[in-house]
């Protein structure tokens, strides 16, 4: 297999050189890590753009590096005849940049405009995206010529490093952990912010786990909006403090609390010893402090 | 001169702010009674949903032929659901009426399991038939009590916005109609929960196996907190609290915490067997060098340093900005154990391991049989919906919506542009469970 592998290697190396002439830099696209499934960033965005080049993957190029993309790779590797792993490494990268082509100047501009745009080999680029409201784009004919005449128009963006190629591209989509979207977090982060914002960041996830206990538990409403809003559950609901813009700790305490640290042991209540008002609240067992705030089933 | 059109001035001036004042409390009031109204709507809408299920659970016992019930028992679930909903609307949360709940998820689960099973192959048992009867008398109860306070609240025009008053004022807790009747819903159900309900029969605990691999012997706090600052990474210079939990957690732990510059940590270590169960450490992570692969390599070799098993599996990598988050689950003999999971989250600008949760782990690990595989690869491929392309397969053990352990085969495919996880039970080839897999979400 190994042997396989280098003297693919040596013939691709070969052949690149043959065909693009001192053109390093092109091999040089992707960076050193090994890509892998849940990976975000530039490298992710030029994998699956090469990846559609060749035809493998119909999904949006939005750099991250989700379960298309890995089926995607998969059947690279499968047709290729490489080890099957969903892994982008080295050997794998190498025949992706010797496979297909990756117009990054092209690719980067539609990122940064925001438009729907594909990147199929040997289609007309114009008819791969949205009409420009503006200006036409320019300097990107006819896609259907030679590999040698595509390398030579690719060769001038390159160097050139046009505005469109500034390097860390922002992916255009995010991670989210299964079952909730952007939203659930944003909504979750309010309530934290507004719950716990003078607590430490254990005592932050600790309250953002106890909004996620009371939608695991069968006492409580079943979504996270639910649970937040029903009347008198949480201070902050009532006297509006949900509504302040929580910060970015808050935010990752609630990422944190979904992925599934939970520092409270699956309490489903909390409440403040200094300023609580129901007596009921403290006949509930508790299980521990953290910060200001008491845990309790 | 200058008097007269003062006094205009500040009459005018008197009149706006009183025109001002009366439409700010018209506003005020309609909205009070729009909150108002949405209270008594749920209220209502509560004592009636109760009142159905009272009526639907006898009906149940009265009825005799298979076709019928199931579709009683699915209706008897539906206004489980619907009455939990209106709950929920209440201004309750501070109120113990928990037991009611507790009543409604029992009953909820209860009919649950029964419809969903092949009641042909399986009639209710005699256990279930009794446990159903002593459902129908708690929902009698509650349904009187509740009826018993609707008739006041509609006698007295009680309004549910002075019980969220008096729930902000305490101290006049104790004099509200309301807030007195549902205490007596809630005394009365009390009695029913511990003796009458057969527990294990409801289902209510979803069947924990309880942190077997604890065993007994206990840790003292300091070689808890010897290993709170190895795993913390800090030394014996910098201060860390710890602190026991209390009666309300499942299992004791001994809880510590430290903060130090721009860096705090937070870890639960069990009092049994001086397991680690959450670590958490917190700072500010800079720009990224590592890829998420050797993160992932850096995670594995964390883990197979600690009390775990070795043989890991990983079920899912993300990152998020700068961190990598890692589920893994142990691997025996190719079996996946999807209970025993592991997550962990590792830092990008340096590969340090921030964190990692073992709960799952700590709580389901035993040494298990695993059973022989009924049904090849090829008879339960066969089971899977035939418009997935299958991409993937391996062997594991899951927990059933019962929480029972089955081992299953797992099934990676695509339909379109979607991946889904398909879990075919290996000795009867029903299908147990279909996962949707996310895919990422645009940045909006």
């Amino acid at each position: 297999m190994k042997k396989k592998i280098t003297i693919c290697l040596i013939i691709f190396a070969i052949s690149s050189f043959f065909f693009i002439d001192g053109k390093n830099d092109q091999v040089h696209g992707f960076s050193n890590q090994v890509i892998q499934h849940g990976a975000t960033g530039d490298d992710v965005i030029e994998l699956q753009a090469r990846l559609q080049y060749l035809g493998f993957y119909n999904g949006d190029i939005d750099g991250v590096f989700g379960w298309g993309t890995y089926w995607a790779l998969r059947n690279f590797q499968y047709e290729f005849g490489m080890e099957i792993d969903g892994l982008a490494g080295q050997a794998v990268k190498q025949k992706l940049e010797d496979a297909s082509e990756f117009d990054k100047a092209y690719v980067h501009e539609q990122i940064q405009q925001g438009k729907k745009f594909t990147h199929y080999g040997g289609v007309d680029k114009e008819k791969q995206t949205e009409p420009s409201p503006t200006k036409q784009k320019e300097g990107d004919g006819g896609q259907q010529g030679s590999n040698q005449q595509q390398e030579n128009q690719q060769a001038q963006p390159e160097n050139n490093q046009p505005q469109a190629t500034e390097e860390d591209l922002e992916p255009t989509a995010v991670n989210i952990p299964q079952g909730f979207s952007q939203n659930d977090i944003q909504i979750m982060a309010n309530a934290v912010y507004g719950e716990a914002r003078g607590e430490p960041y254990e005592g932050q996830v600790a309250v953002a786990s106890v909004i996620l206990n009371r939608v695991e538990s069968s006492t409580f409403p079943n979504t996270v909006s639910g649970v937040i809003f029903e009347p008198r559950a949480f201070t902050a609901v009532s006297d509006g403090q949900i509504w302040l813009t929580p910060n970015e700790r808050a935010r990752n305490a609630v990422l944190d609390a979904i992925n599934g640290w939970d520092p409270t042991g699956e309490a489903l209540y909390y409440f403040n010893p200094d300023t609580a008002t129901s007596g009921w609240i403290w006949s509930r067992p508790q299980i521990k402090r953290i910060g200001k705030h008491v845990f309790c089933m | 001169m200058f008097r007269w059109s003062l006094i205009t001035l500040l009459s005018i001036a008197v009149i706006g702010v009183s025109v001002w004042g009366y439409q700010e409390h018209q506003e005020k009031n309609a909205i009070l009674i729009q909150a108002e109204n949405n209270y008594q709507r749920s209220f209502h809408d509560l004592t009636y949903n109760l009142d159905l299920l009272h009526d639907k659970i006898g009906s149940t016992l009265a009825m005799n032929t298979r076709e019928q019930l199931s579709p009683q028992l699915a209706e008897i679930w539906r206004l489980t659901s619907m009455a939990h909903n209106d709950v929920g609307q209440l201004p309750l949360t501070l109120l113990p009426f928990n037991k009611t709940e507790e009543f409604l998820q029992q009953m909820g689960d209860f009919s649950y399991r029964t419809a969903i099973r092949d009641l042909d192959k399986e009639p209710l048992s005699d256990d279930e038939l009794e446990a159903l009867e002593s459902l129908y008398e708690v929902s009698g109860d509650i349904e009187q009590e509740l009826r018993k306070v609707q008739n006041m609240v509609l006698n007295d025009n009680l309004r549910w916005m002075d019980v969220q008053l008096a729930l902000v004022n305490n101290d006049e807790q104790a004099d509200n109609t309301i807030i007195d009747g549902f205490e007596t819903v809630e005394k009365t159900v009390e009695g029913y929960s511990e003796g009458k309900l057969n527990a294990s029969m409801m289902g209510t605990s979803s069947k924990k196996d309880g942190f077997a691999i604890l065993g007994d012997e206990k840790v003292s706090e300091e070689e808890a907190k010897k290993k709170m600052r190895s795993l913390l990474r800090i030394d014996e210079e910098t201060d860390i609290t710890v602190a026991s939990t209390g009666e309300g957690a499942n299992v004791p732990l001994y809880s510590g915490s430290y903060k130090a510059d721009d860096t705090t940590g937070y870890i639960d270590i069990t009092q049994n067997g001086g397991y680690p169960l959450t670590l958490m450490i917190n700072r500010e992570v800079e720009e990224r060098n590592k890829s998420l692969h050797e993160a992932m390599q850096n995670a594995k070799d964390y883990l197979s340093k600690l009390d775990f098993t070795t043989d890991l599996a990983l079920v899912e990598s993300n990152q998020y900005d700068n961190v990598g988050v890692f589920q893994f689950v142990p691997q025996y003999d190719d079996v996946w154990i999807y209970p025993d999971a592991i997550q962990i989250k590792v830092a990008l600008d340096n590969g340090e391991v921030l964190g990692f949760v073992a709960k799952d782990y700590l709580e389901n690990y035993h040494e298990r049989e695993i059973p022989e595989v009924k049904l090849s690869e090829e008879e339960a491929r066969d089971k899977v919906n035939p418009n997935l392309k299958i991409q993937e397969h391996h062997l594991a053990v899951i927990e059933d919506d019962m929480g029972e352990e089955v081992l299953t085969y797992v099934y990676l495919g695509t339909l379109n542009q979607d991946t889904y996880k398909i879990f075919i039970n290996a000795s009867d080839g029903s299908e147990v469970r279909v996962d949707k897999l996310k895919q990422a979400e645009m940045k909006y």
